[in-house]
């Protein structure tokens, strides 16, 4: 499984274009709200929670159908469903490729945007704080997603489609402990909830995504 | 004792029979050439002794984690070198050793080389020395010759010869002649009979008898 | 003895339960039944809608508009049964493969739609007089809103994928998976905002809020949607079934030609 992820990440380094495309999606939507919004700092540091999660869930989205599908055309998903590894263990290491080449940079990257949305020290704080509890739940979800409609000739769209409303709860929560946080008010409840996500998600739905793959290579 | 053993076998695709009954035995140190016309089912019957698709009838048996499956798609990454190509699905099955794999495909003055730079024999002699690296005694391999020249040919019929002996067992899909001590096994005779419903039963025809 | 006896019976029981989901048995039952469902479909929705809008005494604070809740209560109720009754039906497809049950939750996701829909547009109507906004992200409306958003997934899956028993494997694996998620969004949209809903006067959940003369006919209108909903997913599940015996067919003649 090591040898998988090595593999995985070598491909997104050599291929490098998909590696930074999410964090440049990040930076070009952190410098466009405030085109649309106006300059007030007050305003943009309000907003400035909402729209960096938004904008990492997009992110993040931009780059989900490349989990399977370059494997599943090449015929590398044939020969990994017949390798010793449990399918499992190859959705779970994908998602976590996907996290460390997407979700990690974005976490990184998080609090330089924020300043870019007039955040002070404790709005970087809680957006990397939350963003790195929440992101390897949009990583997971996203996976599930693209082991959906991995076999579909146009299933882009349609991946956005399925897994946007899954979003949601993962959206709202971290969104709202990092609101929270910032304003300087208890946010356990929310950043508890995003951790269960996170959690559950990275804990189950490996076993969901690996059904649907096995129902798309038949 | 290795032994691939198919018994009143059914494939399906997409819903539909396309071979029925099926029955043969592989055991180690044999090759079994499968023939038959195309789209008679021969990668759908390979597909499912793979275990990537469910048998719609039937029974095989085999022992666990045998199959070294060879598809059409070679499962190469373009922008990894050849020897880093085949060290992945080496460590993938546990295996340490890529240079025999490389020897035996002629594969060593390319072994630095970009996938993507490969010609399209040049990439299917690396999808077939993946074979050996997996470690795995049942081959299953689907035409495996295309887009191989002569020599190649004689390369991967070595291979076999040597996998064989060695008590592996090899499926073969092929349509030219690889000179190698097999049996035939065409699989024309067991094209499941659109027109027999009773035999092959499905939900949506009793509805409506 | 007498234990094997008893559950040997309780199989039998079982057994016969299960045979609805056979093709045959539902095409036979189904073409049975659909005259009397369509019949009382008809009466209550009819009993129930021009009882509810045309002899009931108008609210002293909401006027004539809250008669909308003759359409609006049993839409958003068949709404989430109607999503109930496709991840059941997913589930037993997953489990037991029978075809019926994939193909009824099939035909269900259009019906849900649609009811999702009657719903929020109602909702939104009845929402102008009484909080002076058409949409409100209060609680309940974003929570349908959701729902609508996971219907569109679950059918625009259905629809991209053409080998029709993968579709099915697929869609089902959505709809539990997407439930299991659809749960955790009325729970988080709850936390995010505590909404207009909470506490009116016509929350349904303490029945002496609403009077017996607003109540019996409500209750009219939600048998009548209820059944309306049993019809359609019938019409639709006969079709369904008609058409993977039509599809059948043809794979099999492309067959016997090849």
């Amino acid at each position: 499984m090591i040898a998988l992820l090595a593999r995985d990440l070598r491909l997104a380094f050599r291929a490098g274009g998909g590696f930074g495309l999410g964090l440049a999606f990040f930076l070009i939507v952190s410098v466009l709200v405030p085109f649309g919004v106006g300059p007030e700092a007050e305003v943009l540091a309000r907003i400035a929670p909402g729209i960096l999660w938004v904008g990492a869930l997009l992110a993040c989205l931009l780059s989900l159908d490349r989990i399977f599908q370059l494997d599943f055309e090449d015929g590398s998903l044939d020969l990994l469903a017949t390798a010793p590894i449990p399918m499992e263990g190859t959705v779970a290491v994908k998602a976590l490729a996907h996290w460390i080449t997407t979700g990690l940079p974005l976490v990184l990257a998080a609090p330089v945007f924020g300043a870019l949305m007039s955040l002070d020290e404790r709005g970087y704080w809680w957006i990397f704080v939350t963003l790195l509890i929440g992101t390897p739940a949009l990583s997971m979800i996203g996976a599930f997603g693209a082991a959906l409609t991995v076999g579909l000739k146009r299933g882009g769209l349609l991946l956005s489609l399925l897994v946007l409303p899954l979003y949601i709860p993962t959206l709202i929560f971290g969104a709202e402990a990092a609101t929270r946080g910032i304003g300087g008010f208890d946010n356990a409840t929310p950043l508890l909830m995003l951790a269960g996500i996170t959690a559950a998600s990275v804990a189950l739905l490996p076993f969901a995504a690996s059904a649907a793959l096995r129902i798309n290579l038949r | 004792m290795l032994e691939l053993a198919v018994d009143d076998l059914t494939v399906s695709r997409g819903g539909v029979p396309v071979l029925e009954r099926l029955s043969f035995r592989l055991g180690g140190g044999e090759v079994l050439v499968l023939r038959g016309p195309n789209g008679s089912g021969k990668t759908t019957l390979l597909r499912t002794l793979a275990g990537l698709q469910p048998p719609m009838a039937g029974r095989i048996s085999l022992p666990p984690e045998a199959i070294a499956y060879g598809a059409h798609a070679d499962g190469l990454k373009a922008t990894l070198t050849v020897a880093e190509n085949l060290a992945f699905w080496a460590r993938i099955h546990g295996t340490r050793e890529i240079e025999p794999a490389l020897d035996d495909f002629n594969l060593q003055s390319l072994r630095n080389r970009a996938a993507q730079n490969l010609s399209a024999g040049q990439k299917r002699r690396l999808g077939l020395a993946r074979l050996l690296v997996t470690g795995r005694p049942i081959w299953l391999l689907d035409e495996p010759t295309v887009s191989l020249d002569q020599a190649s040919v004689t390369l991967f019929a070595d291979a076999v010869r040597a996998h064989v002996a060695a008590g592996g067992a090899a499926l073969i899909a092929t349509h030219i002649d690889l000179r190698l001590e097999a049996g035939i096994f065409d699989v024309g005779p067991f094209k499941a009979d659109p027109d027999a419903p009773a035999r092959t039963p499905s939900p949506f025809d009793e509805a409506f008898a | 003895m007498p234990e094997m006896h008893r559950t040997k019976q309780a199989r039998d029981r079982y057994n016969v339960l299960w045979e609805w989901a056979n093709p045959v048995k539902f095409m036979w039952f189904s073409g049975l039944a659909l005259p009397w469902l369509v019949g009382a479909t008809v009466v209550t929705m009819a009993v129930g809608l021009v009882w509810g809008f045309f002899f009931t005494p108008e609210a002293v604070n909401f006027g004539s508009s809250v008669k909308i809740i003759y359409v609006h209560v049993p839409s958003a109720m068949m709404a989430i049964s109607a999503w109930f009754m496709m991840l059941v039906a997913s589930l037993i497809w997953l489990i037991r493969r029978h075809h019926v049950s994939a193909l009824a939750a099939k035909a269900a996701a259009p019906v849900g739609t649609v009811m999702t829909i009657i719903a929020l547009i109602t909702g939104a109507i009845w929402g102008e007089p009484m909080w002076g906004t058409y949409w409100a992200w209060d609680p309940r409306l974003t929570s349908f809103l959701i729902l609508f958003l996971f219907y569109l997934g679950y059918m625009a899956l259905w629809g991209a994928i053409e080998d029709p028993d993968t579709a099915a494997d697929l869609t089902s694996v959505l709809a539990v998976v997407g439930s299991v998620f659809a749960f955790l969004s009325r729970y988080a949209v709850n936390f995010w905002n505590q909404g207009l809903h909470q506490g009116a006067t016509l929350s349904l959940d303490k029945d002496e809020n609403i009077a017996n003369v607003y109540w019996i006919p409500l209750l009219f209108a939600m048998a009548g949607f209820g059944l309306l909903f049993v019809a359609l997913v019938f019409v639709r599940t006969r079709t369904e079934i008609r058409k993977r015996r039509t599809h059948a067919l043809e794979l099999r003649e492309r067959m016997a030609d090849a």
